[in-house]
């Protein structure tokens, strides 16, 4: 079906514009005549859903920050004064607070569906390097913005994690001064925070076009990881496939309006969400002098921190643990060419693949766990074996794909 | 079907495993505060109590005067009597006069704001603090709290309580090493009686949680309303999807 034939040529206001801008044609690519498999289930959501929730990210955002003072003597109260004076301030800035968990649970559930269907295996290596270079900008963003509310968890936390660049041999020290633009966390550092929490969302929503444009070149996988566009009818329409408007759009309109009771249930009725979502350290203002007793980022970055502490200083540096943690998110660059397996997806990779991305996953979950806990013997033990683990599941994986016997692939979708 | 469960179970492990953390963090257990936002009369004595025993030092920096009134039902004219000192004008902040130096000459520290005091302890440890002050000659003001070692604060309601002994753990500890307090036990009453006591501080208790989050009945009524929207809207979009997808084979 040619976009030619199907629609005559639009007429009155639409033909003005389409005259000009090509409206209709990114219409038809983008949504009606782009074909996507037909067995897209459960998992197929949450890509969609995580881009809701940017959008809701940065309107949520902006609005905050019309009240919002990013200074060391302010911030803090008015963060307070959103939550109090502001006509539904608060409610903004829970959804705020809220969509920031859920943005990162949206998309670990959207990585993880990655690695069931093999969605980064050739000729999809450029979407999933685009996709870890979202998770970047993500995480880069959450992390300027924990700073703001100018709490005690805001602050030591980004003490922590800035002394993480003093590690580096040789330029350390300078270096986390340049970043600070202080020798402590002060209101320089809180307003250069504020700018590039400001700025990065909508550098994330650029890297998303083009996640979305990189996606619609190669196509959508599918839980069975066959390629659509190989079985054709004789129009050249995928046989397997079906238009992404009207199918997607109604079936990803059930999905968003379920998320959304689950995102309210928790914004109405449990925002702290038990301390994990707002940490009750942060309803305290920011002291210099006073370090909490413990200390640990959000949920979303425990993975990470639990690694970095997991990994013993050599030589009295703590650099060896700053490259582990660093190198445990580098290492998703490589996925695309660490699988050697002949088949995309999980259904029909052997046992081995199997079993290693239930390790995976598990090991991703104690690991946070850990994180958040403070330091033990026990608990950094467990943080060494899971860290191995994490790695493994990378590393050993041009062996345990090459070595396992796979199953037979179907030439046509399953349902 | 299948992978929904177990992204759900997923999810629900990832989510809950962390919450437990929380529940245990050792030293003597607190006391339930069993509070209720609804009960107006309570919120109003709490106000009351706190005007007249805690704001001498404590001040409410992020809540205003009329805010509390609206809230809580009280009359202007109430509000300036009786809950505003000073020339403090009801659409003002509720601060104090005393200044931050003063809190460092007086107590060793500077005196807490309590506005979100109930959110970072919790509307519990609020409660069982104001119960378990108890004599230790060895502080500045006599007195010690079993769940704030040391704390800087004189028992601003002794008067009200009465005075209150520890009570120590059966000692395994090495010799010369402090005993342990594991409980306090009332020696001379107060002019309340105890359950005129635990009263008076569940007010207190009830309105510092009111004071930390002021809009929370209001959240939470909100919020059944979105919730019973996004119903509705989950039976129109279910159909509508049932509806084209029926020709998807």
């Amino acid at each position: 079906m040619s976009i030619d034939s199907a629609q005559p040529a639009p007429t009155g206001a639409l033909g003005w514009v389409d005259k000009r801008f090509p409206i209709m044609r990114v219409w038809s690519e983008h949504f009606a005549d782009y074909y996507a498999p037909k067995n897209m289930g459960f998992w197929s959501f949450f890509g969609s859903l995580a881009m809701v929730v940017l959008v809701l990210q940065i309107v949520t955002g902006i609005w905050l920050a019309m009240a919002y003072k990013p200074s060391a003597t302010e911030a803090f109260a008015s963060v307070e004064y959103i939550m109090r004076d502001v006509n539904w301030g608060w409610l903004i800035r829970y959804m705020h607070s809220t969509g920031a968990s859920f943005f990162f649970i949206l998309v670990y559930l959207h990585m993880f569906r990655g690695l069931m269907w093999g969605s980064y295996k050739q000729p999809r290596e450029l979407l999933w390097i685009i996709g870890v270079i979202i998770y970047l900008a993500m995480m880069a963003t959450a992390f300027f913005g924990y700073l703001l509310p100018w709490g005690q968890m805001s602050y030591w936390g980004a003490q922590v994690i800035v002394n993480l660049f003093a590690a580096v041999p040789g330029i350390g020290p300078d270096l986390s001064v340049w970043v600070r633009g202080d020798y402590v966390i002060s209101d320089v550092t809180l307003n250069r925070f504020f700018a590039f929490h400001f700025l990065i969302p909508f550098v994330l929503a650029a890297l998303v076009f083009l996640h979305i444009v990189a996606l619609h070149r190669v196509g959508s996988t599918n839980p069975d990881g066959i390629e659509i566009k190989a079985k054709k009818d004789e129009n050249g329409i995928p046989l397997d496939g079906i238009p992404f408007h009207p199918y997607y759009t109604v079936k990803d309109m059930v999905g968003l309006v379920v998320f959304l009771a689950i995102f309210s249930a928790v914004v109405f009725y449990a925002p702290d969400f038990g301390g994990l979502f707002l940490e009750p350290p942060n309803f305290q203002p920011a002291d210099p002098l006073v370090t909490p007793a413990h200390i640990a980022p959000v949920w979303y970055f425990t993975p990470y921190y639990a690694m970095l502490r997991a990994v013993p200083p050599i030589g009295g540096s703590q650099f060896p643990g700053v490259l582990v943690m660093f190198g445990a998110i580098a290492i998703m660059f490589l996925l695309p060419w660490l699988d050697r397996s002949g088949v995309r997806s999980m259904r029909y990779k052997g046992n081995l693949s199997k079993g290693f991305l239930a390790a995976f996953a598990v090991s991703f979950v104690v690991l946070a766990y850990l994180g958040l806990q403070p330091a033990s013997e026990l608990a950094t033990l467990m943080a060494q074996i899971f860290t191995v683990i994490y790695f493994s599941f990378f590393l050993l994986m041009p062996i345990y794909t090459k070595l396992e016997k796979t199953k037979p692939v179907p030439e046509r979708v399953t349902s | 079907m299948r992978s929904a469960i177990i992204a759900t179970s997923l999810l629900i492990a990832f989510l809950a495993a962390p919450l437990s953390a929380f529940a245990s963090s050792g030293g003597p257990e607190l006391q339930e505060a069993n509070i209720d936002l609804k009960d107006k009369a309570s919120l109003q004595r709490g106000a009351k109590y706190f005007a007249n025993y805690c704001m001498g030092c404590h001040s409410l920096q992020y809540m205003r005067y009329n805010r509390m009134a609206a809230d809580l039902d009280i009359p202007e004219d109430e509000l300036t009597e009786n809950l505003i000192f000073g020339d403090a004008k009801p659409g003002d902040l509720m601060t104090v006069a005393m200044r931050s130096d003063d809190g460092l000459n007086w107590f060793g520290k500077v005196v807490p704001d309590l506005t979100l005091v109930t959110r970072w302890r919790s509307p519990d440890w609020v409660y069982t603090y104001l119960k378990t002050f108890y004599v230790d000659d060895t502080r500045p003001y006599g007195v010690n709290n079993l769940i704030f070692d040391k704390v800087g604060m004189p028992h601003a309601l002794i008067n009200l309580q009465g005075i209150q002994a520890p009570v120590y753990a059966e000692s395994h500890a090495a010799e010369g090493a402090a005993p342990h307090v594991i409980g306090v036990e009332l020696i001379e009453p107060g002019q309340l009686t105890v359950e005129e006591y635990d009263t008076m501080v569940r007010d207190l208790t009830n309105f510092l949680t009111y004071v930390g989050e002021p809009y929370k009945l209001e959240r939470r009524s909100l919020g059944l309303y979105v919730l019973l929207f996004l119903g509705l809207l989950f039976i129109l979009t279910y159909y509508l999807k049932k509806e084209y997808w029926k020709d998807v084979h």
